[in-house]
């Protein structure tokens, strides 16, 4: 019988993403479940497993097959989330996710040369590229932003800094969104700066909640001159460009927390069969049976509206009111799920030592991430005609 | 070069084993299908040899079943083409059945060295690859952890247990079964997995092949499957390691005989 976890959204998926998800399955296992405990105690993950993750295939399932991505389409991103995600860690999953953000915009906008100096050398995890919005100072009103990028000759003079950068630390490059005019949404332009660039400099690693195993930083931008060859993009395109990002980015973390919340469900179903309280096991009693049902319930609700978003995009549907509306469903079950998980188990969900311990921190982030539940609803009003 | 090899479709590792009732059969029911991990280093071994030495490496499969789902997965992996032997006279085949076919196919293909897995994670028979070389006529070497070919010549290596490798030279025609530490099974790559849709997949039946019923008629039939017995009650000896360790000799000598 087909689980009632998979059975809605199994129709979506084809013989290629089984396969897809097979390879994933063994990359998880066989690199991420062995050293991730480690990781996220360190609050830091090796730079070798981006290279591990690059000669596996495994960095950007999205991006163009011809530029060393996976060519794959947003079912293909979904799997991709839902199998890294058994590692049982979010911090670790953005990190390798973070050049499906870094990249687009070189991927859209930039040149063959561009492309072949920064696209290729991420997706084989030879490099680590980071993407460089969110500032101090702006963070969901991104045209807020203040990072300067002024002409000089040949080059580009970039002041400023920019905070919550995931894979901040390891990033050998980061596409940056700066101010090239005063021009509040039009004025706004993609850089790739290097991070050797004489004038940067990571001026703090960031400790957070959960996401422990992403390298979390605040960046600085201190006269770091690049040449016009790292401008992606005419000036002011940088606005619409991100636009584009954003849909792939909700349904990302939709992804995500939908993973969370299974994993959660299946380790506390796991748990309360084994667990024996009162002379029989957790699930002998209707109030915990209860509340593993509606904890599958949620499950299914977040992943059939994730799954039908992801088809739509797969089909070149433009969704961005349903996306905003996945990830905040899929936020808050996460929540949810991953509450009641830790409340199963108990002392022991409180524990470092289990998933659902770290899977209901890491699940805080989403309702933040990529665009706060808050402004998910604005966006999600204006679909509305609100 | 011709290069095949023999793969076989068993339960993933992560399923759930269950008799019929009845107990004449394995259920297949909810069971979750994957190519025999030790096969894995076949496939590796195989595609390594093709991109040194040039040829073309074909995917064997034989089963009652269709297994073209896990056998396009390994195509993904580097072969260019496969062969999958399905028919109904295989529903209760046994070792010699799959060997008479996969070595009908072989043949038929033109392959002159062959790889398999050194056993299948289901049955654990370990003979498929020496009834497939004894029925083609070629040697086969089994439990191999290396391998290299040069032109015609062949070396492998094989452990022998007590930390001694046995080395085999030889000439093709050979069987080789592959050992854990043979190579890194690669990845298959989202651009691979989409490529291999597109390679030649061929279904054949035993007639196909030119083969009878009668000629893959199983001579071992399996007739009961039970459950093993409940574990008996545990026996937790009590004091320090050299006491607990003494008195676990004695009572494995004494009490169960095993010793």
């Amino acid at each position: 019988m087909t689980s009632p976890l998979t059975s809605l959204t199994a129709r979506y998926l084809t013989d290629e993403h089984d396969a897809f998800r097979a390879m994933c399955r063994r990359f998880t296992e066989s690199v991420l479940i062995p050293g991730i405990q480690q990781w996220e105690e360190d609050e830091f993950t090796p730079k070798d497993i981006w290279r591990q993750a690059g000669d596996a295939g495994m960095l950007g399932p999205t991006l163009p097959a011809e530029l060393g991505g996976g060519g794959g389409d947003a079912l293909h991103a979904l799997v991709w989330t839902e199998e890294v995600m058994r590692c049982g860690s979010g911090g670790l999953l953005s990190g390798l996710g973070s050049l499906e953000i870094a990249l687009p915009a070189i991927v859209h906008l930039g040149t063959p040369e561009q492309q072949e100096r920064w696209v290729r050398p991420v997706t084989s995890g030879q490099r680590v590229a980071a993407l460089g919005i969110t500032e101090p100072s702006a963070g969901s009103d991104v045209a807020g932003l203040r990072t300067r990028a002024v002409r000089e000759g040949d080059d580009y003079v970039i002041n400023g800094s920019k905070t919550f950068i995931t894979s901040g630390i390891h990033a050998d490059q980061v596409t940056v969104l700066a101010r090239t005019s005063d021009d509040r949404h039009g004025g706004l332009t993609f850089f790739v700066v290097q991070t050797d660039s004489p004038g940067f400099s990571v001026s703090k690693a960031l400790k957070k909640t959960g996401w422990r195993a992403s390298d979390t930083a605040e960046l600085s931008f201190d006269d770091v001159r690049v040449p016009v060859a790292n401008r992606i993009g005419a000036e002011g395109t940088g606005f619409v460009q991100l636009m584009r990002t954003f849909e792939g980015e909700r349904l990302a973390l939709a992804a995500q927390g939908c993973a969370i919340a299974q994993i959660c469900y299946e380790d506390a179903l796991s748990y309360a069969r084994q667990r024996t309280a009162f002379g029989k096991t957790l699930t002998g009693f209707q109030v915990t049976r209860h509340k593993l049902a509606t904890m599958a319930t949620r499950v299914v609700t977040a992943k059939a509206l994730t799954y039908a978003v992801a088809e739509q995009m797969r089909q070149g549907i433009a969704c961005p009111v349903e996306a905003a509306m996945a990830k905040n469903t899929a936020a808050d079950i996460a929540m949810t799920v991953s509450y009641d998980a830790v409340q199963i188990l108990g002392g022991a969900g409180y524990m470092r030592e289990t998933r659902v311990e770290r899977l209901s921190r890491d699940a805080r982030l989403l309702p933040i991430g990529g665009g706060t539940s808050e402004v998910m609803n604005e966006i999600i009003g204006k679909g509305l005609g609100l | 070069m011709k290069i095949g090899v023999c793969i076989k479709s068993t339960p993933d590792t992560s399923s759930r084993i269950q008799i019929n009732p009845g107990g004449d059969d394995l259920s297949e029911a909810g069971v979750k299908w994957a190519t025999s991990p030790y096969d894995m280093f076949a496939i590796e071994e195989a595609v390594q040899t093709k991109e040194a030495t040039g040829g073309e490496v074909i995917l064997f499969s034989a089963s009652h079943q269709d297994t073209s789902k896990e056998v396009r997965k390994a195509l993904a992996l580097g072969p260019d083409s496969a062969v999958c032997i399905q028919d109904d006279g295989l529903a209760k085949a046994d070792s010699l059945s799959f060997a008479t076919s996969l070595a009908k196919a072989i043949e038929a293909e033109g392959c002159t060295l062959v790889f398999t897995g050194k056993r299948a994670s289901d049955g654990n028979n370990i003979q498929v690859p020496a009834m497939v070389a004894e029925l083609l006529g070629w040697p086969h070497v089994s439990f191999v952890t290396d391998f290299e070919l040069d032109g015609e010549s062949f070396k492998a290596v094989r452990a022998v247990g007590g930390g001694v490798e046995e080395v085999i030279t030889g000439n093709l025609p050979v069987v080789i079964t592959a050992e854990r530490g043979l190579n890194s099974p690669r990845y298959a790559k989202l651009p691979m997995i989409v490529k291999a849709k597109k390679k030649p997949l061929a279904t054949k039946s035993l007639a196909d092949l030119g083969l009878t019923a009668d000629d893959v008629a199983p001579i071992v039939t399996l007739s009961n499957y039970e459950p093993p017995a409940e574990r008996g009650d545990c026996i937790i000896l009590e004091g320090d390691a050299a006491t607990t360790a003494k008195e676990l000799v004695r009572r494995l000598r004494e009490e169960a005989k095993v010793l």
